[in-house]
């Protein structure tokens, strides 16, 4: 259960550990975007992590890094085809960023760090952890993102007028980011 | 002209970190210092380069030729991944102070997004391979000035009285934020 809950707030990769940045800014512009975006990424995280941890003891050590990148590489894929079929609308949304989860460091970081040394299922549940944990940072910040910028959340209206653009534009993503983790910090030292 | 056109829109309107936000790790991780990042910018650039021209080939002559196109993201990735590797071997033997400068930042490479991003890009425009290679070049400009103008902020970030609770990565941010928004006042020059 401290597997499943650790990734969650107290090691939360986004907040906590600072890894996988690009997709959380890029793709955040609103509460919707960023929870398809951490949804997708746990799929390939939680998939990763237990092939990974099923065959680390048929790796040589040499070839460990290109060959866990195979494996992320190939569950990429899979997502990528299934929501260009089934969402398309959030597949152009998302745009460049899904192939992109290949790169990702949280999950290449969490295949090396705990994948290659635990067994399935307590990789697996890392992976659940860790995937929603980045899940919930990408819906928050795309939550923030989308009231302050154009008054919305999940595409909901609840305000008049457009809001504050820049939110929704590119500097809009470092300032939001910057203050939640001040924010966090501030929670973490209470 | 369509030259010129590139490379201002890759360097400054749509800045690769501070617009798209690619390759925001190493510019989060090695922007404390001028030179370092100077350095990384130097392994950015040769690899970035590289890297587009390989997978352009590769594009054009075995996934289009074979009708294999949904295999992008694991070839590309591997390219890049061998590639970096392969760098590295020739630097260490050929230019050993080079190979000095850039070593440490060379594997950090393979997991920076923004060199599959380049790569992507350069296919998704459908630029020929000169065009590629202006563009990867422009962006890898782009990329170090980002990377050097920011690391040059924080090392006067560093002398500054800054609330305790912003200090580090939250602060970083901000002022990221704040640069994002200075390169926001070039848009609309192409």
């Amino acid at each position: 259960m401290k597997i499943f809950t650790k990734g969650l707030i107290k090691e939360n990769a986004v907040f906590v550990l600072l890894l996988g940045m690009c997709p959380t800014l890029g793709v955040t512009t609103s509460a919707e975007n960023g929870l398809g975006m951490g949804l997708a990424t746990t799929f390939v995280l939680i998939m990763s992590n237990l092939v990974v941890s099923m065959v680390k003891n048929f790796i040589p050590d040499k070839v460990r890094i290109p060959s866990f990148i195979v494996i992320i590489a190939a569950f990429v894929t899979i997502v990528e085809l299934s929501m260009q079929a089934y969402l398309p609308s959030l597949f152009d949304a998302l745009g460049l960023f899904i192939p992109l989860i290949v790169v990702n460091c949280v999950i290449l970081g969490r295949a090396e760090a705990f994948a290659s040394k635990n067994s399935p299922l307590d990789s697996i549940l890392d992976g659940l952890g860790m995937g929603l944990g980045f899940s919930l940072a990408l819906t928050i910040l795309g939550g923030v993102r989308e009231i302050l910028g154009s008054g919305a959340l999940f595409g909901i209206r609840f305000m008049e007028g457009d809001g504050m653009l820049v939110f929704v534009l590119a500097p809009g993503a470092f300032l939001a980011l910057g203050y939640l983790i001040a924010i966090m910090n501030k929670i973490k030292k209470a | 002209m369509e030259y010129i056109l590139i490379i201002i829109s890759a360097i400054f309107v749509n800045n690769i970190v501070l617009a798209k936000f690619l390759g925001i790790c190493p510019f989060l991780g090695v922007s404390n210092k001028v030179e370092t990042s100077i350095g990384m910018t130097g392994a950015v650039a040769f690899v970035m380069v590289i890297a587009t021209i390989v997978t352009y080939l590769i594009q054009k002559y075995v996934l289009d030729a074979f009708g294999i196109q949904f295999m992008q993201t694991i070839t590309f990735i591997l390219v890049i991944a061998s590639l970096v590797q392969l760098v590295e071997i020739i630097l260490k033997k050929v230019s050993p102070p080079l190979y000095q400068a850039l070593g440490i930042f060379l594997p950090l490479i393979t997991t920076n997004c923004a060199v599959l991003g380049v790569a992507i890009l350069t296919i998704q425009n459908d630029f020929n391979l000169m065009e590629g290679v202006v563009y990867a070049l422009a962006n890898s400009v782009g990329f170090g000035l980002a990377l050097i103008i920011f690391a040059g902020l924080r090392e006067h970030l560093d002398l500054m009285e800054v609330p305790k609770g912003m200090k580090g990565v939250p602060i970083a941010f901000i002022v990221a934020g704040l640069l994002a928004m200075a390169f926001m006042g070039f848009s609309g020059i192409v």
